[in-house]
């Protein structure tokens, strides 16, 4: 459903994404790994359209979307969450959610958007009472918060930036589990960024793992994780993440 | 029509010429704006009043105590720079912690109190200094020497900010300061002392600008007016806080005010500015040298 | 229904009818024309201020208000004079020109993420030019001298003159009233949450789905459109305007100043700013007579900085906030 290709961004001299092609098929959950700085989020505001790409296309359900903004492309069909929570603190927390009912599928209608709102903050486990405040949430509960606003807007294909460097070891399964039964129960194909392999393996389909900004490795995540030059990557840094990674691949 | 080329080159040499002497008034001003802004993140929208509140206190300083002009310039920008300290000291300085445009809002209402103590003090008659500065003729073309005046005093001015800014302790500090209030916060340095000192020397520079602007123009209560929002414009245009790309934008506005009087009214030229400014937005949003994304 | 002693629910829903009863019969029963002038130019201000807040309350501070009323009052009175358009005609046409001026500096700032400082310095500039425009075509406008509508010598209805201040009074609440339904209307739509997300964080509102600078636009729209009828009325009711009553910098930033000091973020706010600031220099003129001249603005430029630093929710929002401090708005 989706085609990237020779996805190539630039800031000034430096090239923060160099010539990235992948395809994500309907209903997959993609893994994005890959160490801070490897042009993870870049790829994923190129493809939810906060700035356009410096050259490359990406063709989502068949329509080149490189370079919408942003607006138009979550009403094609792409929701994203961003990786520190953003909510909108003068909103209660249905009211954030509704927002992105009303506005994400483009429908502009308040019945359907309470409706979405409802059903996504069932989903992720938070109460749809509409005059509970954000200001009650913790970490967790905003993360929660963040998917129930992506999955609001009714996407196909959600983009989730779920670092959960945050997370204590039961809410990072948690959260991981959340992804696989948004993907299992609603239908919704997941490109999931990390930087660490550890829980992210048990979960996604594939992995592509991208490093300085280039693609270095492609496959099933028990493939990847013995792939020398994934190893090389995390060596050093998180060499004991890539072995725990591939323990959970294994698992 | 060969002669009409002619005279109507030498106008437009003229008008260009006279751009640049403008520009270096205009440069000054932006400077001043953009030193606080780039220092301490607030913008004085009544910085062209604390000009006005300086261009009186020429007038009375020469006019009334019969000071020499040379005399009353530095008294006048040590007034000027007392009143820019005054300003942080009693309305930034207590809104430091609300949000920017509180404190925009709030030297908005500085503004109000200047123009309207003006009114009150001064009445809302025109001034002058009575000073007629002769009128340098070249190649058939006409420049006043307080202009040319004034674009000396204007470069000498930016010369000695820069020599403070990169050869003293305290200039030092404040460039650090613009680049990370925290860090600087930690390593020790008196935020609060550097902040009044930038207040102080952004007062200096609206006083050497009220000593310069005071040669050529009248006062009266809403002079302000009549070149704040250009200075705006400038510092908007060249990055708020982008030294540099202040000084560009003064000299490219200065030399659209003369050249659009040129042909008409010199509020035309200012119209002309601001529609330059609409379309340089649309190519360059960033500022003008702002580097592109 | 049937008890005799209503609900606060129910006393909510009826004071404002009782209310605007009140208000429309006032001329009727009281008659002394200075006190109905001072009301319908509290009145008309207050319009304006709120059209200033419908932008205000989500962090797009303009100063560019003074250009669309300006904009308002001089392209009415240009029309009537020199076509002989009746304003019923030439209103329209002054809004359509003020909400392309709006749209003109607005879009470029929205769509290229001027905000904050910047944004109300671009606004600033603007409500600047557009006196500078005004005093640079003295031939049509008179310049800083002023400007009169011709009286007309025939329909008072066509040229929108009426001597009777009952008749303005009436209009100016009935422009006031709309102003306030339009605030209502943003304020219970979905609108309302976007421009608050997009206040907030425009790039999580985008990732919403929202259109940023569209939903910005729209509103800036709208208030331009409002601020610009609100100078074509002042207009029409003085018939005199000059470029420092109804345009320049002076009147943003007297726009801003009673908004802050009334309340911005409650419906009503810009009409307590208009009632406060308007007695203020009514009370200053009397006390003081010709030498009040200068310090209405001298009093407004203390207070308002004191506001800001002391009650920045202004009086009738600290207020609302003591009675119900649990609602958040």
């Amino acid at each position: 459903m989706l085609v990237v290709n020779g996805l190539v961004k630039r800031f000034g001299g430096f090239t923060a994404v160099n010539n990235v092609s992948f395809e994500v098929a309907e209903g997959e959950i993609l893994g994005l790994i890959g160490p801070n700085g490897s042009g993870k989020s870049t790829i994923f505001n190129m493809l939810s359209g906060t700035f356009p790409p410096s050259a490359g296309s990406i063709l989502f359900d068949g329509g080149e979307i490189a370079g919408l903004p942003p607006h138009k492309i979550i009403n094609r069909g792409i929701g994203r969450t961003f990786q520190i929570p953003r909510p909108f603190r003068r909103l209660s927390i249905f009211e954030n959610v509704a927002l992105a009912g009303y506005y994400g599928q483009g429908s502009h209608s308040l019945a359907k958007a309470n409706d979405s709102a409802e059903k996504a903050l069932a989903m992720v486990g938070l109460p749809t009472d509409r005059r509970a405040s954000v200001d009650g949430l913790g970490a967790a509960g905003l993360k929660k918060l963040e998917l129930a606003k992506a999955i609001a807007t009714g996407p196909k294909l959600l983009l989730a930036d779920e670092s959960l460097g945050g997370l204590d070891e039961a809410e990072m399964d948690q959260a991981a589990d959340m992804l696989r039964k948004i993907r299992d129960e609603l239908g919704i194909t997941i490109i999931w960024v990390e930087h660490i392999m550890g829980v992210l393996m048990r979960v996604v389909d594939r992995v592509m793992v991208l490093d300085h900004g280039e693609k270095i490795s492609e496959g099933l995540p028990s493939a990847v994780s013995s792939d020398p030059r994934v190893v090389e990557v995390y060596l050093g840094t998180d060499a004991h993440m890539t072995q725990a990674a591939a323990a959970e691949a294994r698992r | 029509m060969q002669s009409f080329l002619e005279i109507f080159d030498i106008y437009l040499l003229e008008a260009m010429v006279n751009g640049i002497l403008l520009g270096g008034v205009l440069a000054l001003l932006a400077l001043g704006l953009n030193l606080i802004f780039g220092v301490i993140d607030v913008t004085w929208i009544c910085y062209a009043e604390l000009v006005m509140i300086g261009m009186y206190g020429m007038y009375y300083l020469v006019q009334y105590y019969g000071l020499p002009y040379y005399a009353a310039a530095p008294l006048t920008i040590l007034l000027v720079a007392v009143l820019g300290a005054l300003l942080h000291y009693l309305v930034i300085a207590p809104l430091l912690g609300a949000a920017p445009i509180n404190q925009l809002l709030a030297t908005g209402g500085v503004l109000f109190v200047l123009q309207s103590f003006a009114t009150v003090a001064f009445g809302i008659d025109f001034r002058n200094l009575g000073i007629r500065l002769p009128v340098l003729q070249f190649a058939e073309m006409h420049f006043s020497y307080s202009r040319l005046l004034s674009f000396l005093a204007a470069l000498v001015g930016m010369v000695v900010i820069y020599l403070f800014m990169t050869r003293t302790y305290t200039g030092t500090a404040i460039r650090a300061i613009a680049q990370d209030r925290q860090i600087m916060a930690l390593m020790g340095v008196d935020t609060k002392r550097i902040y009044l000192v930038t207040s102080a020397l952004g007062g200096a520079l609206a006083g050497l600008a009220a000593c310069l602007l005071v040669l050529q123009y009248d006062v009266h209560p809403f002079v302000g007016l009549s070149f704040g929002p250009i200075t705006f414009l400038i510092c908007v245009l060249g990055g708020l806080g982008n030294f540099v790309g202040g000084f560009v934008a003064a000299f490219l506005f200065a030399e659209i005010i003369s050249l659009g009087g040129l042909f008409s009214d010199l509020e035309w030229g200012y119209v002309l500015a601001f529609a330059f400014f609409i379309v340089m937005m649309f190519i360059r949003p960033g500022g003008l040298l702002a580097r592109r994304q | 229904m049937k008890s005799p002693v209503a609900s606060p629910v129910s006393f909510r829903q009826i004071v404002p009818w009782v209310v605007g009863v009140a208000l429309i019969a006032l001329p009727f029963v009281y008659r002394d024309p200075y006190h109905l002038h001072i009301l319908v130019l509290i009145l008309i201000w207050s319009f304006a201020y709120t059209s200033w807040s419908m932008m205000g309350r989500f962090g797009l501070v303009s100063l560019g208000h003074g250009g669309f009323m300006g904009v308002g009052a001089y392209v009415t009175a240009l029309l009537w004079n020199h076509l002989g358009l009746s304003p019923w005609i030439g209103i329209p046409i002054a809004l359509v020109c003020a909400g392309a001026l709006a749209l003109i500096v607005a879009y470029p700032c929205f769509r290229f993420r001027i905000t904050g400082h910047y944004f109300a310095l671009v606004t600033l500039a603007l409500s600047g030019i557009v006196l500078q425009i005004i005093t640079a075509t003295r031939d049509y406008t008179g310049g800083s001298l002023g400007y009169t509508p011709d009286r007309t010598k025939g329909s008072h209805l066509v040229a929108l003159q009426f001597d009777d201040k009952t008749t303005w009074y009436l209009i100016a609440l009935g422009v006031w009233g709309v102003g306030l339904l339009i605030w209502r209307w943003v304020d219970r739509s979905m609108d309302r949450y976007a421009l608050e997300a997009i206040s907030e964080d425009e790039d999580a509102a985008a990732a919403a789905g929202v259109n940023v600078t569209f939903e910005k636009l729209k509103i800036t729209v709208i208030s331009a459109l409002m601020t610009a009828l609100a100078g074509a009325l002042y207009c029409q009711y003085q018939m005199f305007i000059s470029p420092d009553t109804v345009s320049g910098i002076a009147v943003s930033l007297q726009m801003v100043f009673a908004v802050v000091v009334g309340g911005i973020y409650v419906a009503l706010g810009p009409t307590v700013g208009a009632i406060i600031t308007i007695m203020l220099a009514e009370g200053l003129r009397i006390g003081f007579g010709t030498k009040a001249v200068g310090w209405d603005n001298l009093v407004y430029g203390v207070l308002l900085v004191v506001f800001i630093i002391f009650l920045p929710k202004g009086i009738l929002g600290s207020l609302l906030e003591r009675i119900k401090p649990s609602s958040k708005r």
